[in-house]
């Protein structure tokens, strides 16, 4: 490597001297340790291989291999057309012409809708619960649900899962119950977090979804280092994280993106861009053509795809994976969609948009409706069956609702635990004191 | 031991800072009290500069009727509109502090007045922000850096340790760093466990930074303006559940003084040290003292670092018994380090060992019962005085 095949190719003799390469001096100072002060000697009989081939040479710096030119062209900022948006469906929900449909057949796509439904259904009854205060604080998922089930559709169960927090769909798919999701929801004690996180904050062992951290972008470091475990053990699986466009400015993306391309790690990178992070617009959170042509930039294969298609995003997360598990290496999908609800139950968004967008994304532009005409196109869907699974979505979340409602909240010996394997002295102490306290002062204080 | 005596500045500085009479002195007394920022001649003869309040007054000089009702919130912006109409240096940046108006409101209508270059929106990556405030000190604007909440600041946890914290000295005194980071922490309601850090636990160890905790709209206004004025870098801890605290305070300007700590009620029998959020629950636990006959000295500490030794030493001298209610957790929380430095120099003045309630060492676990099982209650507060006024610990 290095400069060796340039000597043998016979590079001419101008740049040799000229370009003072690192590769070369070496050579001639090593021949003159060996001939002593025979430097001339020593040069020639380097140049003296040279065959002079034109230059058409690489420029051979370790930190790149790029041929040269002698033209100054600065790279503008922006590309003459953005990257090209993937999609099979149009906003109608009919197949574009010279689409290649994947294949999906009808119970695949059923299950598919059910379950946006059923996202959709629990989104909208427990972001009510909130504002009625029956609990303290929900976000949705609004807008983004063709996103959420299509891609946790092209996974299979053992590709391990790191979200930010508006993926419940991606764990809906995979079979977390509405009890377990209303359990979470009013943190009573037959909820997997035992109470200890903020509602939507779900996780679950079992179905390789991993517990949702509030702070953004800490899970993409998690992912690659997941990936790798996968790739050492040669798991046919691979890490999949999901993060926004605010996501995408904090530090950890870099860092992820970077390490799993050198490291040549099995993750998707995700982005769901929804055009705002709390108030902030994408145009002023980045000022590139958004976040899939960062993935050049990494040396990582990257796509953007229309996020509210769940057909195109089904198929680019399916080839994506296949190309991460295969060739263990990193993918970057930018998909892109709309948040239609606010950030959460503690944000109004009408304070920074208008409420006509709002509501051409929520009706004209439903990726929900869109699949559905899709199905009703194929005769795999009707009116009756819509009417009949939104009434029975509406019940079984409503029943969830209530039952997770009356059960009991975590009793007091769940406050130490966990936070080791086993109880320090500390701890033990300071749940001793408690104890004692809350026995003197039983209306004030929390009850065993 | 030698006998320390406190003496209170008495410099042309513009409040009350406290010095060491040279001759007796403890090392440990100088890492915590001493001269701070340097001298700033006293601009504004009439300014309400006295902060410790004497007996019989209440934390806002102002008699009835003068001044005007403020919600804590509205107060801190009030401060920080004030700083920044009076220097055009004075610059915020943070996620949604503009148009937005900041996530409790804080930073509102200051976009529309000053600009947004001056009230910046920035991308999420509060490292990167952090930083950049960090560097635009250093160059000459005085930046105040907003976190959503106090836990993301931990991403920029290197950039105010190393950076911040360090470049005034390592630069030997050449560049120096008058930001400002401030944002809502502590507990909330059920915010779960990444929305309830405790920032100046692990903070007060970082030598050059300043930390102050504001507890009401009249303290809030004041050590904002203060923390702005200062050369140093100050973490101005809000709380989150404090935000919408009422109170009348004075039209008239006024800037508190960033070392200073707040006597809320003078008192002869224990002295209870507070800060932030507790001091509200200890007021509260007050009243049921005092209706017991008992008569506790409460102090706001309000600089957390360094601590006001000059206040809490007199208030010890006097009541010879010390409560620290704190919301940190009880490992290597600020009333860890108070206990060390009240041990170290009023020893001699304690009839028993200085107690503290902390907050249970665990993550802040998010249902509700649990959440108020973690964090001292008004009724522990009561308790704990009646044990250690009756001799019972």
């Amino acid at each position: 490597m290095g400069l060796l095949p340039l000597l043998l190719r016979g590079a001419p003799k101008r740049f040799l001297r000229a370009s003072g390469s690192y590769r070369s001096l070496y050579e001639s100072n090593s021949r003159r340790r060996r001939h002593g002060t025979d430097a001339a000697a020593a040069d020639q009989a380097v140049n003296s291989r040279a065959d002079h081939r034109p230059d058409d040479q690489m420029l051979d710096f370790p930190g790149a291999k790029a041929a040269f030119t002698s033209r100054m062209e600065f790279i503008s900022p922006n590309a003459a057309e953005a990257v090209p948006c993937f999609r099979i469906l149009d906003d109608l929900g009919r197949a574009l012409d010279g689409s290649d449909i994947p294949e999906v057949d009808s119970s695949l796509a059923v299950k598919m809708y059910h379950t946006m439904v059923r996202l959709q259904t629990f989104d909208s009854i427990f972001y009510e619960a909130q504002r009625q205060g029956r609990i303290s604080f929900y976000l949705t998922n609004i807008g983004e649900e063709a996103l959420n089930v299509a891609s946790a559709a092209a996974l299979t169960k053992d590709d391990v899962v790191f979200p930010q927090y508006r993926e419940h769909g991606v764990l809906m798919w995979r079979g977390f119950t509405l009890d377990e999701f209303a359990n979470q929801c009013f943190s009573n004690e037959a909820g997997h977090g035992k109470g200890r996180q903020m509602p939507i904050h779900y996780g679950s062992e079992k179905l390789n979804y991993f517990t949702i951290s509030s702070p953004i972008a800490t899970q993409l470091p998690h992912a690659v280092g997941a990936a790798y475990g996968l790739k050492m053990d040669r798991k046919n699986a691979c890490a999949v994280t999901y993060f926004g466009d605010g996501g995408s400015s904090e530090g950890d993306f870099h860092a992820a993106c970077n390490f799993a391309a050198v490291l040549e790690a099995p993750v998707l990178f995700v982005c769901r861009n929804n055009g705002y992070a709390i108030s902030t617009p994408a145009c002023e959170q980045y000022k590139g053509d958004g976040i899939v042509v960062r993935g050049r930039g990494y040396g990582m294969t990257s796509i953007r795809v229309d996020g509210n298609d769940a057909l195109a995003v089904f198929k680019a997360v399916s080839a994506a994976r296949k190309l991460a598990v295969e060739q263990s290496k990193p993918v970057l999908i930018e998909a892109m969609t709309y948040r239609v609800g606010h950030h959460s139950t503690s944000d109004d968004s009408t304070k920074y948009r208008s409420g006509e967008e709002i509501a051409h994304w929520r009706s004209v532009r439903d990726p929900v409706l869109r699949f559905r005409r899709w199905l009703e196109s194929n005769a795999w869907w009707s009116v009756e069956d819509e009417k009949e699974l939104r009434g029975a979505a509406r019940k079984e979340v409503i029943s969830a609702m209530n039952q997770a409602e009356k059960k009991n909240k975590p009793p007091l010996s769940e406050l130490f635990t966990d936070v080791y394997d086993t109880l320090p002295r500390n701890l033990l102490e300071q749940e001793a004191t408690l104890r004692d306290t809350v026995s003197k002062n039983p209306p004030s204080l929390a009850p065993h | 031991m030698a006998q320390k005596v406190l003496v209170p500045c008495s410099s042309s500085s513009s409040c009350g800072k406290v010095q060491f009479s040279p001759s007796r002195v403890h090392t440990q007394a100088i890492a915590f009290g001493g001269e701070l920022s340097q001298s700033s001649s006293r601009k504004n003869k009439s300014l309400a500069l006295k902060a410790v309040a004497a007996k019989g007054e209440t934390s806002a000089p102002v008699t009835a009727k003068s001044g005007h009702e403020i919600l804590l919130f509205d107060a801190l912006r009030e401060g920080l509109e004030e700083e920044m109409a009076r220097d055009p240096t004075v610059c915020v940046m943070g996620e949604d502090v503009g148009h937005y108006g900041g996530s409790y409101k804080v930073t509102k209508g200051l976009a529309e007045k000053f600009g947004d270059l001056r009230v910046l929106d920035t991308p999420i990556c509060e490292n990167s922000f952090t930083g950049m405030g960090i560097g635009a000190a250093m160059t000459g604007l005085r930046t105040v850096v907003e976190g959503m909440n106090m836990g993301f600041l931990l991403l920029a946890y290197n950039q105010i340790s190393n950076n911040a914290g360090m470049l005034h000295y390592t630069s030997g005194g050449q560049f120096k760093i008058p930001v400002v980071i401030r944002g809502p922490g502590g507990v909330g309601k059920q915010l779960g466990a990444e929305h309830s850090q405790r920032l100046e636990s692990y903070f007060q160890s970082v030598p050059g930074l300043q930390m102050v905790a504001c507890s009401t709209p009249y303290n809030a206004k004041g050590l904002m303006k203060a923390a702005i004025r200062s050369d140093n870098p100050v973490i101005l801890y809000e709380h989150v559940l404090l935000y919408n605290l009422k109170e009348r305070i004075p039209d008239e300007e006024y800037v508190l003084c960033l070392e200073e700590a707040e006597l809320v009620r003078p008192g002869k029998d224990i002295t209870i040290l507070t800060y932030s959020r507790m001091r509200h629950f200890v007021l509260q636990a007050a009243k049921t003292l005092v209706e017991r006959g008992y008569d506790p000295e409460i102090i706001d500490i309000r600089s957390l670092k360094p601590f006001d030794l000059f206040t809490i030493g007199n208030s010890i001298k006097k009541t010879h018994k010390v409560l620290i209610v704190e919301e940190c957790m009880r490992t290597g929380g600020i009333g860890a380090s108070l206990r060390a430095a009240i041990v170290d120099n009023f020893w001699d003045f304690l009839d028993g060992r200085p107690e503290c309630l902390s907050s249970q060492d665990v993550p802040t676990p998010y249902a509700a019962t649990l959440e108020d099982a973690t964090v001292v209650q008004p009724a522990q507060i009561i308790v704990k005085v009646e044990q250690m006024l009756q001799g019972l610990i």
